[in-house]
């Protein structure tokens, strides 16, 4: 078994250092390693988008990611969306939407609709629909999801 | 049109009201601590070597290899849990044979499905423990797996336990079986109700093993010192109950098991009975460091959950003008390697509707080598309702009557008497039909159908019972005039935020001063789980009882501050005042910050089990397109109208109404388990036990009718059962009426619907 591999990435803004066994996800690095335990492990396969995180600005089931793939890369983390001024405007719509029910898929979700509304803000249902195909949810339907991303996009434009 | 409708009689300043959830930062942000968060000094690992057979004697077991392995700190098997006789203790939601429980937890001599724990090792880190958890060997004699119903009642069938015998109407049989108990519930004569039939309909129905898919894997850390006090910590419905299954498993005293309930990542009644948390309390007890197992997505599958298949048969009549004469139905429902499937409750369920005059159900819990099922959501009325809201359909459609009448025609209501012996107090079944009928959905006719394209319109019914049990609440008045509720329910979906509305509503302060958490087992009284439906309803009694007593002591206080008597000081809307001297007033905020030199907090607690259970009703209303080329069915149009009483939060009750829709769509169309030959499941994974994902729904209508439960002060019935039970019949009356096939078989696969068109073609 190799040793662990130092790496240096840029999480949440602020660069990281951290030690990993080459065979530890990028999702183990997060919670155990790093203790950033907001990104949750629904099946660690990749099927249920409950870690996801913007890897480049772009969404990635960090399970599915090694710990050492981020070297010199940058990651945001559900950690890294609210500020001192306050929750960021899709934390917000959850809230507001009460789209979250036992909220343990709520972290992969804000996160996967910030990657849409950066880009789009304006994305329509059936966008957000497509989008959010990755993220399981098994409390709410999806209906008042939705509707918080909808509601989202209109504050973020 | 209007998406959620709310149909109130009366309104409150709190309740009815949409308020930011009291947990809602924490959990938008990442702060919430689930049960797989946790830290602590010295934590190990853990990880369980599973069964890869469905069904065989263990012939033994070497643990020495594991035990060597560098970084191994213990290693158990079923040795380690002390001796269990069949006595029935209380363990998870009901009492078991704790033999069976104990054997549940590590298999003894035999594993009954695969899955099944068979050891279990604690390391520096769950890497370490899986490898060396592959060193344990275990020597298998294999055995013949029983997989269904079927097979396991039928004569000579392969037994699972040498020492389960059928108990059946007060008897018990001679002989073993794989039938753990038939019940029967009976009134009239259903030979003569058949008789004055005008139209009789009898089928067969089947459905698959379903599993209630939190998204958050099972999980547990214990910590068990030197002294013998073992503190727990989970995501479970009900701290208590893993307290009590504890105790009883390891044989060891309550008062030493001190259970903190974490975040709880979706359970569905699912996350009652107690898994990893005793091997985790074993494992610490064996290393002295504290243990964390948390499961892997298949383990999930293969040894959680799920909800019990079912076998049933159903058979009514009815007269010409549709009045039902009769209603008789078998229900076998699988169990699962041990006994407790919801057999019972889905005989009490199915025909729950209906105001009929003859009745006769049998009910058979039956063993199988698939993982001990459990419940999920309204157990056994799903499987119920599917199969008689399905001959109801047939009904209807031979008698010519429009569902919806026919339904209203027969329904139940105030006074009608259930089979086994209650009689509704108000309830609100008629009021959902009616709500259904005049619905924009019911009133529009059903869209043009594309080409190659079959569209069709299901309604069903569905009904559970939002039983109270046991609830605690202990309130304090903070000196700035907030008051804490700590409660023994644990929060799956908003228990705070209505938890904290009732409290605000009795007192007559504002809801953002009201302070809600939840409590381990050592600092509050006993509370039942979160699940059937009832904390809103019981646990929001006993917070609006301590309310009372928090405003009479108040009222107290101000009567000793002004040195009155206490019968002339009276709480007006969160005012003392003095009834005939108008100098004397204190609002709330001025009373609580003068406790702490009047005689100190002001406190107090309710501990209930309440009568005055409101039973619930839903009407769904689908509209579905199946591709007659794929044998695809698509929800098109979906209303969920359910009686919840007075709706406390609207908001998290129209989303227990789409998320039980959305489960019971899945249920429908989409998920099962598939086991190979060997009783092996073929599909633990999110890929291929497919649960609906956003692209599957459209958005799902919600029609709240408010018919107050009068066993509540503001109405309260309870929400989260009954949306799963109407939705599988109502797509499957839809696929009949877009293809003119009945299934009878779920799930409704493409491959199924192009098997019943194929044949309806004679191609």
């Amino acid at each position: 078994m190799p040793g662990p591999t130092h790496v240096q990435a840029t999480i949440n803004g602020e660069e990281v250092n951290f030690l990993c066994e080459p065979r530890q996800s990028l999702l183990e690095v997060l919670r155990d390693v790093l203790g950033m335990t907001g990104t949750k492990e629904g099946c660690n396969d990749g099927n249920c988008g409950a870690c996801t995180v913007l890897f480049d600005g772009r969404i990635i089931d960090s399970c599915l990611v090694l710990g050492v793939e981020i070297q010199g890369r940058e990651v945001t983390t559900i950690e890294g969306l609210a500020t001192a001024d306050g929750l960021h405007p899709i934390q917000q719509a959850f809230l507001e939407n009460a789209a979250l029910q036992c909220g343990i898929c709520t972290p992969g979700f804000i996160v996967a609709a910030k990657g849409l509304l950066d880009e789009e803000p304006d994305a329509d249902e059936g966008r957000i629909r497509h989008w959010l195909a990755g993220n399981l949810c098994r409390c709410t339907g999806y209906d008042k999801i939705v509707r918080a991303v909808l509601d989202a996009g209109e504050k973020m434009k | 049109m209007v998406a959620n409708i709310v149909l109130s009689e009366v309104e409150y300043t709190h309740i009815g009201k949409r308020p930011i959830r009291p947990d809602g930062v924490d959990k938008v942000i990442g702060r919430a601590q689930y049960g797989p968060d946790i830290t602590l000094k010295g934590l190990l690992h853990g990880k369980v070597l599973r069964s890869p057979y469905a069904h065989a004697r263990i012939k033994s077991i070497d643990t020495s290899q594991a035990e060597d392995y560098p970084g191994v700190k213990a290693v158990i098997t079923a040795q380690d849990l002390p001796f269990a006789s069949l006595s029935k203790e209380e363990l998870g939601a009901g009492y078991q044979a704790l033999k069976f429980a104990s054997d549940h937890i590590l298999a003894g001599g035999k594993v009954l499905f695969k899955g099944h724990p068979v050891a279990a090792v604690a390391a520096a880190n769950p890497h370490v423990a899986e490898e060396a958890a592959k060193l344990i060997k275990v020597e298998y004699e294999e055995l013949p797996p029983v997989m269904s119903v079927l097979e396991a009642m039928a004569d000579g069938a392969t037994l699972l336990h040498d020492d389960l015998y059928t108990s059946s109407l007060g008897e018990t049989s001679q002989t073993a079986s794989n039938v753990a108990a038939h019940a029967r519930y009976e009134k009239g004569d259903v030979v003569q109700g058949f008789d004055e039939a005008a139209v009789v309909v009898e089928r067969e129905f089947q459905t698959a093993s379903v599993h209630q898919g939190y998204i958050e894997p099972h999980n547990g850390t214990a910590l068990w010192s030197a002294d013998g006090q073992l503190d727990v910590w989970c995501s479970t419905q009900g701290a208590f109950t893993v307290r009590s299954s504890l105790a009883n498993v390891l044989r060891h005293p309550v008062s030493k098991i001190k259970v903190t309930p974490m975040e709880m990542g979706g359970g569905f009644g699912g996350k009652i009975s107690i898994y990893l948390e005793p091997l985790a309390a074993l494992l610490s007890k064996k290393s002295g460091q504290p243990v964390k197992l948390v499961m892997n997505r298949v383990e999930v599958f293969e040894a959680s959950g799920p909800a019990a298949g079912s076998l049933i048969k159903v058979k009514m009549g009815a007269t010409k003008d549709g009045k039902l004469t009769a209603c008789q139905a078998e229900l076998a429902l699988d169990a699962g390697a041990y006994p407790g499937s919801p057999a019972m409750s889905a005989a009490m369920c199915a025909f729950a509707c209906y105001d009929y005059p003859n009745g006769l159900l049998d009910a058979y819990d039956v063993v199988v080598n698939k993982p001990k099922t459990q419940a999920y959501r309204a157990p056994g009325s799903p499987q119920a309702a599917y199969a008689v809201e399905s001959v109801v359909d047939e009904l209807c459609e031979k008698l010519g009557i429009d569902p919806v009448e026919f339904r209203l025609r027969n329904a139940s209501k105030e006074g009608t008497r259930r089979i086994e012996g209650p009689v509704y107090r108000r309830i609100g079944l008629v009021e959902c039909l009616e709500a259904a009928r005049s619905h924009n959905h019911y009133q529009t006719p059903v869209d043009v159908q594309p080409s190659g394209k079959l569209r069709g319109r299901g309604v069903a019914s569905g009904f559970w019972f939002n039983r109270g049990f046991v609830s605690s609440c202990n309130l304090t008045l903070n000196p700035d005039g907030t008051v804490s509720v700590v409660m023994g329910s644990v929060d799956l979906c908003g228990t705070r935020a209505s938890i904290a509305q009732q409290t605000a509503e009795a007192l007559g302060i504002a809801y953002e001063d009201i302070k809600p958490s939840i409590a381990d087992t050592d600092s509050i009284g006993y509370t039942f789980i979160t699940g059937g439906s009832r904390t809103t309803f019981a646990t929001g009694l006993a917070t609006i009882n301590a309310s009372q007593d928090i405003k009479q002591r108040m009222i107290e206080r101000a009567a000793a501050i002004w040195e009155a008597k206490v019968e002339d000081v009276e709480y007006v809307d969160a005012v003392l005042q003095h009834k005939s001297d108008s100098e004397l007033r204190m609002t709330f905020k001025e009373l609580a910050g003068r406790t702490l030199t009047t005689g100190g907090s002001i406190t107090a607690q309710c501990n209930i089990d309440p009568p005055g259970e409101g039973n619930s009703f839903a009407v769904h209303i689908v509209d579905v397109e199946v591709d007659q080329e794929t044998g695809k069915v698509d929800i098109l149009r979906y209303t969920a109208i359910q009686d919840c009483g007075k709706a406390v939060h609207p908001s998290y009750v129209e989303g227990q109404m789409q998320g039980g829709a959305a489960q019971g769509i899945g249920w429908a169309l989409n998920e099962e388990y598939f086991f190979n030959g060997q009783g092996q499941m073929t599909n633990s994974s999110f890929l291929d036990y497919r649960m609906p994902i956003s692209l599957d729904l459209p958005m799902i209508d919600t029609v709240i009718v408010e018919v107050a439960n009068p066993g509540h002060p503001y109405g309260v019935r309870g929400v989260g059962e009954t949306p799963i039970v109407p939705p599988l019949a109502a797509i499957a009356n839809a696929v009949y009426q877009a293809t003119g096939v009945r299934m009878q078989s779920l799930p409704i696969t493409p491959g199924k619907v192009l098997d019943a068109l194929w044949s309806q073609n004679g191609s």
